[in-house]
C-alpha cells in the first residue's frame, strides 16, 4: 500500500494515496450542504444543553434555563382544564336533576362531561348508550336495582356494588340450587312461580300446578328480599320480579339458572378516580339515558382537592 | 497528526481499545450517573412486590405477548391523564423485571386497569373479548381458564426477583409455592397465612372456578393490582422532588 496522494484524471478529485494492486481510492470531500447541516446540529445541541435539562451531574442534573418539566407542564395543563370546568362543576354540585334540566348551558355541560367519562369507563360493561349486557344492567331503561334518582345513581357510582369500598352497596342472593338449599324440583317450582308473578307470564306460560307449589317455597325463601308480590326492594338491592326485565337472561332456563346460582355482579367504586363534579355529571348522564327518576335536591358535595393531575 | 492516525488505524488491537473507550463514554456519562443521583431515584409509598400468583399472572402476560398491544405507561400528557388517570411514576415499575411499559397501543393502556372492572368482566373479556366490547380486535384467551398455574416454579421466580433486589422475605420465599395457590382460595387452609405474609392483598377466587387455580386466576390477579399501589390523593405531585 503506497501513500502517494495524486489527482485522479477522470473525476478531478484527489485520491487517498492508498493503493492495493493498482486499485486506488478517491478522497471525495463530503457535500457542503451535509457538512453545514452537521455543524448546525452541533450548534443546536449546544443551545439545547443550555435551555433544556441535559447533563447528569454528581448530584442532580443541569436543569436548563427554560426550567422545563413534563410533570409541571401536565400539572399546569390539567389545572387550567380544571379551572375552566370548575364554575360549571360547582354549579353541578348544587344542582338537582330538575335544575340541570332547566338550565340549557349546565345541561349541555353535564351531558358532554358525562358522555365522555361514560365512554372511557362504563361503556365496556354497560354497553354503548347504557344498553347493558347479560349480567350488566341496562341503564337506558327505567328499571333500577338500587334506585334511579340522581342521588341514588351517584351513590352507586361512589361506592360501587359488592366492591372493595367500605360502604359498598351489597346484596347476595344465595345459590339455592348449587348449595343445595332447594331441591331441583323446588327450584323448578319456584321458577314457575316467579314467571307467574312477572309480566313474562304471557310469554312463557307457567305451569299452574308447579307455580302453586313454588309459591310456598317463594314465601319462605324469596319473599323476604324480593317482596311477597315480587316487587323487589331497592334498599336491599333485590330486583323486581314483577316486570319482564332479567339481568341474567329472560328465558325459562336463564331464570332457573339464576335461582340455582344466585349470581351477582361487581361494580367498582369510582369515588377515588373522579372528583365530585365529574361524578355528578356522570350520574346525570346515566339518569338521562332513559329512566332517571325525579328526586329532591341532593346535598351539595364539596369539590375534592385532589393533587393536581390525578383524576 | 496524520502519521499518528495512520499508526492508530493500522494496529487493530489499539484501534479496538480506542473504539471501546470512545463508545463507552456515552453510556458512562448518560446512564451510569442515573443509578446514583438522588434526584432521579423516586420514592413513593404503596408500591409492593408482586405476590407469587401475580408473578405467575405477569408471566402469562409476557408469554402471551400482551405487551405487544397494551402499554403500561401513562405519559404526562393531558389527554392520557384525563383518560387513564395519574401519569405513571418510575417507582411504580420498581419491582418489574423487566418492566412492561410497551410501546404500542392497539388496545388501551393497562397501567391503571386494576379495580376498574370486575373479575367477572375480565373473565368474560378474556374468554371472548367481543362479548363485552363489540369493536375489540383482541384475540380470545379462553384456554387460560383450563390451564392450571404451575406453582412448583414460583419459588425460583421469587428467588430470582430477590437476586434483583426485590425485597421478598425469607418466609415469603419459603412459602412461594403455597402462596401462589392460597391467594385464589379464600376458603383454603393457607389463606390466613397468606394474608399475614402479604397484608392488604386481595384474596379472591379470581376466575370464578373454586375447584382449580388456573392461569386465568393468575392473570386477573395481576391485572387487578396494576396501578393500585400508590394513593394519588396523598401523593404530592407539586413538591420539587416529584417534579422532573
Amino acid at each position: 500500500m503506497s501513500d502517494k496522494r495524486e489527482r485522479d484524471e477522470i473525476s478531478g478529485t484527489e485520491t487517498t494515496g492508498h493503493e492495493w494492486d493498482g486499485l486506488k481510492e478517491l478522497d471525495t470531500p463530503l457535500p457542503r450542504w451535509w457538512l453545514y447541516v452537521f455543524y448546525g446540529s452541533i450548534l443546536i445541541s449546544i443551545v439545547y444543553w443550555v435551555l433544556m435539562p441535559a447533563w447528569p451531574l454528581a448530584n442532580g442534573y443541569t436543569r436548563g434555563t427554560l426550567n422545563w418539566s413534563d410533570r409541571a407542564n401536565v400539572a399546569a395543563d390539567v389545572q387550567s382544564l380544571r379551572a375552566a370546568r370548575m364554575p360549571m362543576f360547582e354549579r353541578l354540585g348544587q344542582a338537582s336533576a330538575e335544575t340541570i334540566a332547566a338550565d340549557p348551558e349546565l345541561q349541555e355541560f353535564a351531558r358532554a362531561a358525562g358522555e365522555s367519562v361514560f365512554g372511557d369507563n362504563c361503556r365496556t360493561c354497560h354497553g354503548a348508550g347504557g344498553a347493558g349486557a347479560p349480567g350488566y344492567p341496562v341503564l337506558a331503561d327505567d328499571v333500577w336495582i338500587w334506585g334511579g334518582t340522581l342521588a341514588d345513581i351517584e351513590h352507586t357510582l361512589r361506592v360501587g356494588v359488592r366492591s372493595t369500598h367500605p360502604d359498598t352497596r351489597m346484596s347476595q342472593m344465595p345459590a339455592f340450587g348449587r348449595d343445595g338449599l332447594l331441591t331441583p324440583a323446588q327450584v323448578s317450582d319456584v321458577t314457575e312461580h316467579v314467571i307467574s308473578i312477572s309480566s313474562a307470564r304471557d310469554r312463557l306460560a307457567p305451569d299452574a300446578g308447579a307455580a302453586a307449589r313454588g309459591a310456598i317455597v317463594y314465601a319462605e325463601q324469596c319473599a323476604l328480599c324480593h317482596g311477597a308480590t315480587g316487587a323487589g326492594d331497592r334498599a336491599q338491592g333485590a330486583p323486581s320480579l314483577a316486570d319482564d326485565v332479567w339481568l341474567y337472561g329472560s328465558e325459562r332456563a336463564d331464570i332457573r339458572s339464576q335461582i340455582e346460582l344466585g349470581r351477582g355482579g361487581v361494580m367498582p367504586s369510582w369515588e377515588a378516580r373522579f372528583d365530585a363534579g365529574t361524578l355528578r355529571a356522570l350520574a346525570y348522564y346515566v339518569h338521562e339515558l332513559g329512566g332517571g327518576e325525579p328526586d329532591a335536591p341532593p346535598p351539595a358535595a364539596p369539590a375534592t382537592e385532589a393533587s393536581a393531575p390525578s383524576q | 497528526m496524520w502519521s499518528f492516525h495512520k499508526w492508530f488505524e493500522r494496529h487493530s488491537l489499539i484501534l479496538i481499545v480506542g473504539i471501546l473507550l470512545v463508545v463507552s463514554i456515552g453510556g458512562l456519562v448518560q446512564i451510569t450517573p442515573l443509578f446514583f443521583i438522588e434526584s432521579t431515584i423516586e420514592r413513593v409509598d404503596g408500591v409492593r412486590p408482586y405476590t407469587p400468583l401475580e408473578l405467575a399472572g405477569r408471566r402469562v402476560y409476557i408469554r402471551e405477548g400482551c405487551y405487544v398491544c397494551h402499554s403500561q405507561m401513562i405519559r404526562p400528557l393531558r389527554d392520557e391523564v384525563e383518560r387513564y388517570g395519574h401519569y405513571s411514576l418510575a417507582a411504580e415499575s420498581m419491582y418489574d423485571h423487566p418492566f412492561q411499559w410497551g410501546s404500542k397501543r392497539s388496545g388501551p393502556d393497562l397501567a391503571r386497569v386494576g379495580g376498574r372492572y370486575s373479575d367477572e368482566w375480565h373473565r368474560a373479556h378474556l374468554v371472548d373479548p367481543r362479548s363485552v366490547v363489540p369493536e375489540s380486535v383482541m384475540p380470545p384467551y379462553a384456554f387460560l381458564a383450563n390451564a392450571d398455574v404451575d406453582a412448583t416454579q414460583m419459588d425460583d421466580h421469587v428467588r430470582t426477583n430477590r437476586l434483583l433486589n426485590v425485597p421478598y422475605t425469607d418466609e415469603q420465599l419459603a412459602n412461594a409455592e403455597t402462596d401462589a395457590l392460597a391467594q385464589a382460595q379464600p376458603m383454603g387452609e393457607h389463606a390466613f397465612d397468606f394474608e399475614q405474609r402479604y397484608p392488604g392483598v386481595a384474596v379472591r377466587d379470581f376466575d370464578g372456578n373454586p375447584e382449580r387455580v388456573t392461569e386465568m386466576d393468575a392473570l386477573i390477579a395481576y391485572l387487578q393490582m396494576l396501578g393500585t399501589g400508590v394513593d394519588f390523593n396523598a401523593y404530592q405531585a407539586d413538591t420539587p422532588e416529584n417534579r422532573r
